[in-house]
Formats: structure tokens, sequence, C-alpha cells
């Protein structure tokens, strides 16, 4: 079944997946927090094609709410907290770019081949668009290791939940019940993660997390 | 008769593309001076430039070898035969068997191998920093090239560039992935080698800043002209490949009529109008890298290029 | 009747290596030993090419010497008479080139007997048909290019080189052995026919191929197996340097693809994996490694290690297309690995030999301390240009072809059903092509370095050029570099009687396509043709110069260098060979060589020159090298108690080993 349709739901899960790359690349906050906003752009795009697709409207709600919170609402709260953090400007890395991005092939191909095997029946767009969804869970979970800055973990969490959106529209979709009780428990984790980082900004004057581990006598 | 007629193509073409690789980079300029605000210099100045550097006479230095003074000539004719295999307003060209695309892109790191060895030449520093990141960039700029001619030939079916262009015409190719992330690949990578801004600045002489100047700083009159005509070549030939890849509409094939050919050439012209005007944009609005930060730019079109290619294999509906 | 030849020709070889032994002083000796052995090397490439062509047939032989049981068998078959063609190609050379450089050896006597044996060693291992005639010609080529790494003894690092090599080497071949042990069974049955009749596969056929991997690959230079490589190359005489570079790596190459195409039987898929993984690793580490060298002789002996992996890359294409019946496929890896094998002798033997030409001119190996040489050696460097240009893989000359080949065989590999090779392929195919780069970054460093810009010392000022017979080789060898390059179907269509015994299926003819390109799959796929790239390159350079020089100006005046304005540098701004590499090594090597660069400056008032130190650790050596050396000589130390005991503990050792022995007896089943 090959048609401009295929062709445009694979072009927008993998520049979801390029996107993911991209972000891996940023070692500035602000340009970070903009990837991601992309990133839910592409993801809102995705999910509303495949809603055209396959002819289910409760998913333009789905590619609405990512569009709206994710893509507008969370990156611009994240923005004034980390101006107000101060940490707007800092540049940041844990291990080097290149190795990171080898790594990230190998996940990628990891992926591909994982999903097209235990899928071999199924229905080929959804084949490989959950190929592509594992990559972006996986690579939003590399950003989670190889980052120091909270801040940059809570976008590679928000990240890989962009993937696990795109896997459960790729699977034909998800009801609009289970979506929203995902985004709002996603919204109170950001509201408690954000209070953490108040907290943790007040006691030690860093949200390094190295520092916390110092601090806890794991590491001199 | 129809051999003729080919030859004819064939030959028309090269004439073509070395008309019209002056005009390019004077479009260029012009544009860019244009978003400047400034007037900028008129669009026939670079092959004025080209005739005042001709008639001049040559200064070489004295520790200069006889590779010298043949270097010049030698990567004008690789980058002019690779130039004139490179579809531009006709698909099927006469002599498109002679060289597939790793062979047009090996032509041009042999030009790119002799330049390097002229900057060693005479024996002075700057030309040695020139070589030694020239081929800093070419070590990554060149295995990108070939990932992506690895994507593109897996989708077409051949390394013959007419092949690949005929292929790329045709309603069958659809919208894919690796062909977006080709493209972009291709992109990085026709900037690194035509040293544009991000990757080294065309216009500068200062020399901790430069690459592909840096390695002919010694050279003078119609060698300099040779080699300005071959820059000039090169920025043509690879906005050429990326049209005739990535945009081919309007280029007439194999069998087409006087017609078709003369739509090919208007379509050319328009495409490279188009590709020009957006180099100037996208030089004028980003800051050139610094020098080791360009390894992780060519990474990224390495690892694109890579990963088009591991999606092609693994998957052809990709 | 032709494998009688050969064989002539090798006891003639060994009369004039024993002969040499003792009046290795006299001045005619020189020309008697490298006089026999360029003439019996071009009977033997003749013998060789005409059974390449098909002019004369495949044949075997059985000599009543060595194992009475088997006696020594020898054949000659497609893949022998190509790679005996190679052996003798390169043989010829080095001989006609020490007929000129041999005059520089000071020590004659060690290494003028040692020459012809190594060139007689090494045809026979390549015409053996039993494990036994082989294993002996393997550890007699090992000895004998011992020997001749040793010849300069007086240079510590010869010996040390020696001792590495001569660990390696038996290393080898006691994997080898047991490779030869399992294939032979208990039966005993050595010849190659009863091995290939008894036609292993399963488990047996696996630990085979991982300990030829181990022995042959150690002789070839596989990574990790290419420590002493690097040592042992360079410490040679150049023409020995040559051969045992371009010559002796392939032989071990040549062990590799009779033991796993021929004697084994049909590959299982994974093995293709492990060849491409350890040659993927191959190709990078030895081009990265030798960038980072500045002895122009190690630098072109980490080099050898980087195209052994381009070879061995080909190789396991072959065997994964073979494992999974796709014949042609496998006949192209195949056929490309073979040109490549042909290719890098050529090449490698020249660059050593332009080397040696250096080394003879100016007694200097270090290139930073060398330059401007090809005012003073013009045809040395012109020779050297044409090696550089062929190795980096530039058309229109013969490296570029078997590239080409290699990557066409790439793009034929997404049709294999295994996932695990789908996703290797492209990562190996990123790797080839990223050594390729770098190789020609090396080749602009080696050239640019050694003989482009002003001379840095003394010695490159006053260099003159070599004598006659040095620079006819060159030449010679570098006009077949062109050759291969631009009639690259003859070569090709030499080698399908070898893709037809081993695989099964040939490539199309290419002697028959029009104006004489290659095409390797289907004309519509892709096409090549060197012949005419080349003539169109002339031929726009020549109307270029000529428009130029008649239409606009053809004058010229020499003067002192730009240089920015800049008045009289010194020589010593110029680049040196770590300064162009700086790039590159910030680049690569601070991942794979833990590369650092330190500035030590001394406190003010101190008049000392402030130093840069650019820190380089082989990972290799320091992970896998150096803990063994240590067990080995800890094991060592314990067990040398044994020396020391007294004699109640040897009667008692003795008598323990007895009661040992009935024991395992009586309870054997």
């Amino acid at each position: 079944m090959r048609g401009l349709g295929f062709d445009i739901a694979h072009l927008l899960a993998g520049s979801l997946v390029l996107v993911s790359f991209m972000q891996l690349y940023q070692d500035r906050l602000s340009a970070l927090i903009n990837t991601f906003a992309l990133h839910a752009v592409v993801l809102a795009l995705s999910v509303a094609w495949q809603a055209y697709i396959q002819d289910a409207p409760h998913l333009y709600v789905t590619a609405a709410l990512a569009l709206v919170f994710k893509a507008i609402i969370i990156p611009v709260a994240l923005q004034r907290i980390i101006v107000r953090l101060g940490i707007h400007r800092e540049i940041e890395k844990v291990v080097g770019v290149g190795i990171t991005m080898l790594f990230g092939m190998g996940l990628v191909a990891l992926s591909m081949v994982l999903m097209l095997r235990v899928t071999a029946e199924a229905d080929p767009l959804a084949r490989e668009d959950l190929a592509f969804a594992l990559a972006v869970v996986l690579l939003g979970l590399l950003m989670m290791v190889t980052r120091r800055n909270a801040v940059s973990q809570v976008v590679g969490f928000m990240s890989l939940e962009n993937g696990l959106v795109l896997a459960a529209t790729g699977a034909k979709g998800m009801p609009l019940v289970v979506e929203i009780s995902v985004a709002f428990s996603i919204l109170i984790a950001f509201i408690v993660i954000g209070i953490f980082l108040f907290r943790i900004r007040e006691r030690f004057d860093t949200i390094d997390v190295g520092a916390l581990d110092r601090f806890r006598g794991e590491r001199t | 008769m129809e051999l003729a007629f080919n030859f004819a193509v064939q030959f028309a073409q090269m004439l073509l593309v070395l008309a019209l690789a002056p005009l390019l980079t004077g479009f260029v300029r012009k544009v860019k001076a244009r978003l400047l605000r400034r007037q900028g210099p008129p669009l026939l100045q670079p092959y004025r430039d080209l005739i005042r550097l001709m008639r001049k006479e040559v200064i070489v230095a004295e520790s200069a070898s006889w590779l010298f003074r043949v270097i010049p000539y030698l990567i004008f004719a690789a980058t002019w035969v690779a130039a004139a295999l490179v579809p531009t307003f006709r698909t099927g060209l006469l002599f498109s068997w002679t060289a597939d695309l790793i062979a047009i892109i090996a032509l041009l790191g042999s030009a790119r191998f002799f330049l390097a060895l002229a900057g060693l030449d005479v024996g002075t520093s700057f030309g040695g920093i020139g070589s030694s990141r020239e081929v800093m960039i070419a070590s990554l700029a060149e295995p990108a090239m070939l990932m992506i001619v690895f994507t593109l030939a897996l989708i077409a079916g051949s390394t013959q560039l007419s092949t690949m262009a005929g292929f790329m015409v045709s309603p069958a190719v659809g919208l894919r992935v690796s062909l977006g992330l080709a493209l972009i690949a291709l992109i990085i990578v026709a900037i690194a080698e035509n040293a544009r801004i991000p990757v080294d600045n065309p216009a500068t002489h200062l020399e901790l800043t430069m690459v592909h100047e840096a390695m002919v700083l010694e050279y003078s009159g119609r060698h300099l002209a040779l080699i300005d005509l071959t820059a000039e070549l090169k920025l043509l030939l690879y906005i050429s490949l990326i049209a005739c890849l990535f945009a081919p509409w309007g280029i007439a094939d194999k069998n087409a009529g006087a017609l078709a050919l003369a739509t090919g050439v208007a379509t050319y012209a328009g495409k490279l109008v188009v590709g020009g005007f957006l180099l100037a944009l996208f030089e004028t609005a980003i800051a050139k890298m610094r020098v080791f930060r360009v390894p992780e730019f060519l990474g990224a079109a390495l690892m694109l290029g890579l990963l088009g290619t591991l999606l092609l294999f693994v998957s052809r509906s990709f | 009747m032709a494998l009688l030849l050969l064989l002539y020709c090798v006891v003639a070889l060994l009369a004039a290596g024993l002969l040499t032994i003792a009046i290795a002083r006299r001045p005619f000796a020189r020309v008697l030993v490298y006089g026999t052995s360029l003439l019996t090397s071009l009977i033997s490439l003749c013998v060789a090419v005409s059974i390449l062509l098909g002019v004369a047939a495949a044949s075997s032989l059985r000599l009543p010497l060595g194992l009475p049981w088997i006696g020594a068998n020898f054949a000659l078959d497609p893949l022998s008479a190509f790679f005996l063609a190679v052996v003798a190609l390169g043989s010829a050379a080095a001989s006609l080139f020490a007929l000129g450089y041999g005059r520089h050896e000071e020590t004659p006597e060690r290494v003028l007997p040692a020459y012809p044996l190594f060139l007689a060693a090494m045809q026979l291992v390549v015409l053996a048909a039993d494990a036994f005639s082989f294993l002996l010609a393997w550890e007699f080529m090992s000895l004998t290019s011992w020997a001749l790494v040793i010849a300069h003894h007086r240079v510590r690092e010869n010996m040390y080189a020696g001792y590495v090599y001569l660990v390696m080497a038996s290393f080898g071949t006691l994997s080898l052995l047991l490779a030869f042990g399992l294939l032979a069974g208990a039966g005993g049955a050595y010849g190659f026919d009863a091995i290939r009749a008894a036609n292993p596969t399963g488990a047996l056929a696996a630990l085979v191929l991982i300990l030829v991997l181990v022995g042959a690959g150690s002789k070839a230079g596989l990574v990790p197996l290419h420590a002493w490589l690097p040592l042992a190359h360079p410490a040679a005489p150049s023409h020995v340097s040559a051969l045992m570079s371009g010559v002796m790596t392939k032989v071990a190459v040549y062990g590799f693809v009779r033991i796993v195409f021929d004697l084994l039987g049909p590959p299982a898929w994974w093995w293709s994996v492990l060849v491409l993984v350890l040659a993927g690793i191959t190709c990078v580490l030895g081009v990265l490694y030798a960038l980072m060298q500045h002895d122009l002789k190690r630098l072109l002996a980490y080099h050898t290690v980087e195209n052994i992996g381009i070879i061995f890359i080909g190789l396991g294409l072959a065997l994964a297309f073979k494992a999974y019946g796709m014949r042609v496929a496998a006949a192209l890896a195949l056929t490309a690995a073979l040109l490549h094998v042909l290719n890098h002798s050529l090449f490698k033997s020249l660059l050593f030999f332009g080397s040696g030409a250096v080394l003879g001119a100016t007694g200097e190996r270090d290139m930073e301390h060398l330059g401007g040489l090809i005012h003073r050696m013009p045809h040395t460097a012109f020779a050297f240009l044409v090696g550089c240009v062929a190795i980096s893989a530039l058309p229109p000359l013969n490296g570029f072809v078997s590239e080409w080949l290699t990557f066409q065989a790439i793009l034929l590999s997404p049709d294999l059903p295994s996932w695990g090779l789908k996703v290797l392929v492209p990562a190996v195919g990123a790797l080839l092509a990223l050594s390729a780069a770098l190789a020609a970054a090396c080749f602009v460093k080696a050239f640019g370095v050694t003989f482009l810009g002003r001379p840095r010392t003394n010695a490159a000022e006053v260099a003159t050029e070599t004598d006659r017979f040095s620079r006819a080789s060159m030449f010679l060898v570098a006009g077949l570099c062109f050759l291969v390059g631009i009639l690259p179907g003859f070569f090709i269509d030499a080698l399908a009687p070898i893709a037809e015994q081993l695989v099964g299926a040939r490539l199309p003819v290419q002697s028959t396509v029009e104006w004489l390109s290659i095409v390797p799959v289907a004309e519509s796929r892709s096409s090549y043709n060197g012949l005419l790239v080349f003539l169109f390159i002339t031929f726009s350079a020549c109307l270029a110069a000529f428009v130029i020089h008649r239409l606009a100006s053809d004058r010229l005046r020499r003067a002192p260098a730009w240089d920015c304005g800049y008045p009289e540098a010194s020589p010593a701004t110029q680049y040196t060979a770590s300064s162009f590499a700086q790039p590159i090594r910030r680049v690569f090597g601070t991942v794979v060589f833990r590369a650092r660069e330190r500035g030590e400056m001394p406190p003010p008032g101190d008049m000392r020159p402030a130093r840069l130190v650019v820190e380089l650790h082989d990972l290799i050596w320091d992970a896998l090298y150096a803990p063994v050396a240590r067990g080995v000589m800890i094991a060592a130390e314990r067990l040398n108690k044994l020396q020391f005991l007294t004699i109640r503990q040897y009667l008692s050792l003795v008598f323990s080993a007895l009661v040992l022995l009935l024991l395992v007896l009586a309870t054997w089943s």
C-alpha cells in the first residue's frame, strides 16, 4: 500500500526522529527548549495526519492537545523557569557529542531491527511507525542519561512521552480518556518536578545533579 | 545522426556549465550585497576578474616546483570533466556511462588532493594551515557524500547519474524519509565542499579564518584565474547536482525534441537562480563556525547519510 | 609441466641463497643474488599468468619428500596462480630495485643469503597442496623474513622488532597448526584434496575459521594482532620491507582464502559478521595510526594494515553472499578483494621503494627532517606521487577501481536476508568511506612533507637522485599501476576463473564491453571507464593550457614567496608532519588514542624553550599486549622455581608424573 499518504506519514515520523537527534546535539538550554517545542509541533502534525488517513477524528483532539500543551504552554513555562533560575545561557554536556550521536544511531538501528522483526505480519504503515516511535523513546532515554542538568532531563522525559504518543496513534489510536489521563499525569509530574527544581536550587544553589551526588556523600 | 545530436548536446552542456559558473558566483555576491543594503559588484564582474587575471604575469615562488605550475590545469580539468557529467538540462548524457556518481565524487576528491599538495608546495606556514584544515574537512565530507550516494543508489537502483535523475523525475519515487535525510546531508556537504559560510569564508583573506584561500595564497595570474574558475565551477556542479536529484522537474529526457530542450535550459536557469538566492540568504543569516566545530557539523551530515542508508537497508519502502 | 618449471625456479632460488652464504662479501654476489631472483621471478610470473589466462592447465605434483605417507604435494590452480603472479611480480620489482639499492647495504652477508630463501619460501606457501608442506613453507617464510628484519642488528629497535615479530609469528603458526589438525582429523589426512572431500561444516568449521583468522590474520595484520607489523616492516632493508608489506601479507590473505573459501564447506552467515567487524575496525584504526606517524616507513607499514582491512571487507562480503547463495554478488565481492590484493602489492611496493630511495639519498626516515626533495630527486618524487595518488583511490589509477568494485558489492547487499548483516554492512560501508578519505589525507601529508616545501635539514639539501635500477623499478611499477587503472577489464577477466572455482559464478565478461568500460553487474546499474576518464582529463587540461597560453599571457617570473608579507621565513616555520595531522588528531585522536597536547612553558626568567608535547596511547597495546606480556612474565617467574629444586623434589616430580599417567591409563575407557 504505497501512496502519498504512506509517504507523508513516514516523512513526519522520520522528522520526529531527526528532531530527537537535534535535541541531543543542543547544548544551550533555551535552544533545547525551542527544539523540544519543534518536536511537539512535528508530533502534532504527525498525529493529525494519522487522524486524516485513518479517518479517526478523536486523534485530532490528541494532536490539538499535543500542540497546545507541549508546543506552547510547557516550553513557554520552561523558558520562564530557566530565566528565573538564571541558567538560560549555560552550556552543558556529559559525554561528547560524537559518541552520543553514534550511540543514538545504534539505538535507531536496534529499534528498527527489533520492531520490524517482531511485528512481521502486521500492517506495514503501523510497523514502520512503531519502529520510529521506539527510536524516539530510546533517544529520549539516552538524553536523560547523558545530561547533567535537571531541566534537560525533564525535556528528555517529555520527548520520550512524545514517542509513546506516536506509538499509540500508530497502533490505530487510543481511546480519548486514556489520552486525557496521560496528559494530566504529565502535567502533574511537570508541576512536581518544577517545585523540586526550585527547592533544590534554594538548598544547594545549583541544579546540577552531580552536585546532589556530592552532597549525598556518594562522590567526592 | 542520433550520435551526432547526442554529442552536440554533451558538448553544449560542457560549454554551458563553463559559461554559467562565473555568472552564478556574480549573482550570489550581488544578492548577498543587496541583503546587506549595499550595491554590490556588477553581475558580470567575475568574468572581468578572470580575464584580468589571465592577462597578468605569473609570479612563482622560488621554492615552488613543477607541480605547483601544473596543478591549476589538473584541478580545472578534473572539475570540468565532473561538471560535464552532471545532468543540467537533459538526462542521458552521451558519456554518462564513463563515470558514475562515485567516480564524479572521486574526481572532485583528486582535485582536492592536488590542491592540498599545492598548499604544501611553497613551504610556508599558511599553505600548511589551509591544507591540513582542508583534509580534515574532506575526511568527513567525503564519507558523508558517499553515504548520500548509497542512499540515492539504493532508491534509484543505480549509481549512474542519468539513471538516477530519470528515476527522480518519474512518479515511482514518492516522498521518502531517506530522501529527506539525504537532501539535508547533501546541502551540508555542499556547503563544506564549496568553502561557504559557515565552514569557510570565501570573501576573507585573514589567514586564521580561511581554508581554501590559505591553500591558494601563493598563486597569481592565469593560475589563480583557473583556480577561481574551478571553485565557481564546483559551486555550479553542486547546485546542479541538488537540482537534478531533488528538484528534477522540467529536465528534458533522453529522447526530447528541441522544445523540451529549451524548456530544460530555462528551468535549469531558474533553478540556478533559486539555488543562488537561497545560498546567499543562508550565508547572510548565519555566522561562520570555529574550525573545530566543523567536524561536528559534518559529523551530523555523515550521521544523516548513514541513517538514510540504514533505513533503506532495513526496509526498501523507507 | 608448468608446475615443474616453477619448482625448478624455487630450487634455483634456494641454491642461490645457500651458495651466497659463502661468498656474500664479494662484489659480484649482489648482482648474482638479485639477478637470479629477478630472472626466476620473471619466469614464475610468466608461468602464473599463462595459467590465469587459460593458456596452460591446472596441475598437481607429488614429490617423495617430507612425511613418508603423504609426501610433498604441490598444486597449481587459478587461485595459487594468481597469488603466485602477485608474489612473482613483487619479487621481480624488489630484485630490480635492489640491484641498485643494494649498493648502500653495509652488512650484505646478513641480507643476501636470506633474500632468495625468503622469495622461495613465499612461492612454496602458494604452491603447497598439503598441510605439512604449507606449514613448513610458512614457518620458513617467517624465519627468513625474521633474519632479514634483524639484519641491521646494531640498531636496538630492530632487535626488539625482531623479537616481537618472532613471538607473533610463532603464535600465528600455532593457530594454523591447530586449524590444520582439526581439518585433518584423527585420520591424519593432511592433503588438501582429502580435506576438501571431507567437506567440514558446523562447529568444527567455525572453530577452524576463528583459528585461521587468528593465524593468517596476524600475519596479514588484522587488528588486534597487527602490533608486530609497524615494528618489523620498517626495520628491514627497504626492498625487503616492500616485499613484507606488499607480498608477504598477501600470502597470508592467500592462506585465509584457501582455507576458508576452498577447503571448508558452505559457510554460515555469522562468519561474515566476524570478518566484517574485524575488517572494518582494522581499516579505520590502521589509517588513523598511520596519520599519527612521522617516520615514513612506519606510516607505510600502518597503512598496509588499513588496506588489509579493505581486502578483508571484500572477503567478508563474499562470505556473506556465498552463505546465502547469491553467487554473482559473491563473485563481485571476491573479485574486488583480489583486485585490491594486486593493486596494493603494486602501490605499496612502489611507495616503499620510494622511501628506500629517500633513505639511501639522505640517510633519514623521519619526514620532519626532509622536505623539498622534489627538486633534488625529481624522478623518485614523480614515481612516489603516482603511488600516493594510486593508494588514495583517485581516478584514473588502480586504487579507485578496486574501491569502486567494493562499493558496488556493498550496494548489492540489501538483498541479504539476515538482520544483523543489514545493520552491519552500511556501518562497514561508512567505515570504508571514512578510511578512504583519511588515506588521502595521510598521503597528502607523506608526499607534501617529504618532497614538497623547503629542506628542513642539511641532509635533505644535499640529496641526489638514486641509481638507474631503482628508478627503472619504480617507473615500471608506477606504469603497472596506471595500466591496471585504465584497463581494468582485462584484469577482472583474469580473476574470473578464481571466482568460478571458489564461489561457483563469475562476473560478466569485461573485455568485450564497448569502449573498454567495466560493467560489474548490469549496464543500467553502473559502469566505469578509466581510459576515457583519463583521456578526458588530459584533453581538458591540454585544451585549457593551450587556450590560455595562446590567447592570454604565458609569462612567468620567479620571486620570493608571498607568505602574507612575512620576509625570509626560515624552513622551520613550515608545517611538519605532526602539525599537518593536528586537526585530524584533535577530531579522531582524542577518542581513539587519548591524544593530548600539552604546552610546557618554563617559568619567567628561564631561558629554556617552551615545548609542545603530544601524548598518544596505543590502547590496543595497553589493553591486550601489555597484560598478556605481564601474565607470561609472572608465569615464567613462577615456573623458574622449577630450576632450583633439590634432588628429592625432582625425584618426587618424576614419581608423581609416572603415577598420574598410570592412573589415566587405568581409567581410560
